[in-house]
């Protein structure tokens, strides 16, 4: 079982591990995801790129906590 | 018959009028070819981003699966196998003329002739092994003297492509899906988000009006 303290090691090591990978993969999805999304609620490219930024963060930071959800129920199996 | 929407999306961004056209048309043209009908409406910046994003996303899942990941099921087109054999294809049909050659490629199948821009380009798997050709079968990687048996060639791609196959297909998928975005857009204009201003004086009118 792995202890509070390790934890977060754990995670950064899962990441770079499947950042060798497949999890880059993601990254042309995210981008093209966030900026076609962003320009179907703008029409201006400035608003548009702001908007996709702020989408592309919204993205990882969702997969992220969806991953450490999923380790964590994977640990305590 | 021309169409005009207002874009008002943030109040530091400026009320623009935006000059739809015809909207179907335009719809009809996003659907073609990505960002087509944004052009067509003078939106040339959109159109260009939605074109670059959406068409090199469905060809870098294309090339990522092998030219495999895009094919039409030989099933009949209004039956419920068609979907149940290849989904995907409904979703990726969204991306227009890119996808279309799997119709095509599936149209030939189905008369027995051999698939046109070689042997890997959206064509549908073979149940059974061509007369004379290559059972489905491929040497295990982790000891190359095991032959691998597939019942069908579905599986052959799946065996060898591994993850790459649902990585492609995800890819153009979702490329699929992002043009419907894009086709609502041509059509309709974009969404409007209201400023967080106006949600407050709505709250309150509707305070008021309860009062």
């Amino acid at each position: 079982m792995i202890s509070a303290f390790q934890m977060p090691f754990a995670v950064i090591i899962l990441l770079a591990e499947l950042g060798a990978t497949r999890m880059w993969y993601a990254v042309p999805l995210i981008v093209s995801v966030s900026l076609v999304c962003a320009a179907t609620r703008h029409e201006q490219m400035n608003a548009i790129l702001v908007h996709a930024l702020r989408f592309g963060i919204w993205i990882v930071v969702f997969m992220a906590i969806v991953l450490a959800v999923i380790q964590v129920l994977s640990w305590m199996q | 018959m021309e169409k005009t929407a207002t874009e008002k999306a943030k109040r530091d961004e400026p009320a623009l009028e935006i000059n739809l056209k015809d909207p179907w048309l335009a719809a009809f043209l996003a659907w073609l070819v990505p960002g087509l009908g944004h052009i067509y409406q003078g939106r040339t910046g959109k159109g260009v981003l939605f074109f670059v994003c959406i068409v090199g996303t469905f060809y870098y899942g294309l090339y990522i699966g092998g030219g495999r990941v895009v094919y039409a099921s030989t099933a009949d087109i209004f039956s419920m196998q068609f979907l149940h054999d290849r989904w995907q294809y409904v979703c990726q049909l969204g991306v227009g003329l890119p996808a279309l050659p799997a119709l095509v490629q599936r149209a030939r199948a189905l008369d027995n002739r051999p698939p046109l821009f070689g042997d890997n380009f959206m064509r549908p798997p073979r149940e059974n092994p061509a007369p004379g050709g290559p059972p489905f079968q491929s040497r295990d990687e982790s000891n190359p003297k095991n032959v691998v048996q597939h019942p069908d060639e579905l599986a052959e791609w799946n065996y060898k492509l591994g993850d790459y196959f649902e990585i492609g297909t995800v890819f153009t998928v979702i490329a699929g899906l992002l043009n419907v975005l894009a086709i609502y857009d041509a059509h309709g204009g974009p969404l409007v988000i209201p400023p967080p201003e106006d949600k407050k004086d709505e709250k309150k009118k509707e305070s008021r009006d309860n009062k």
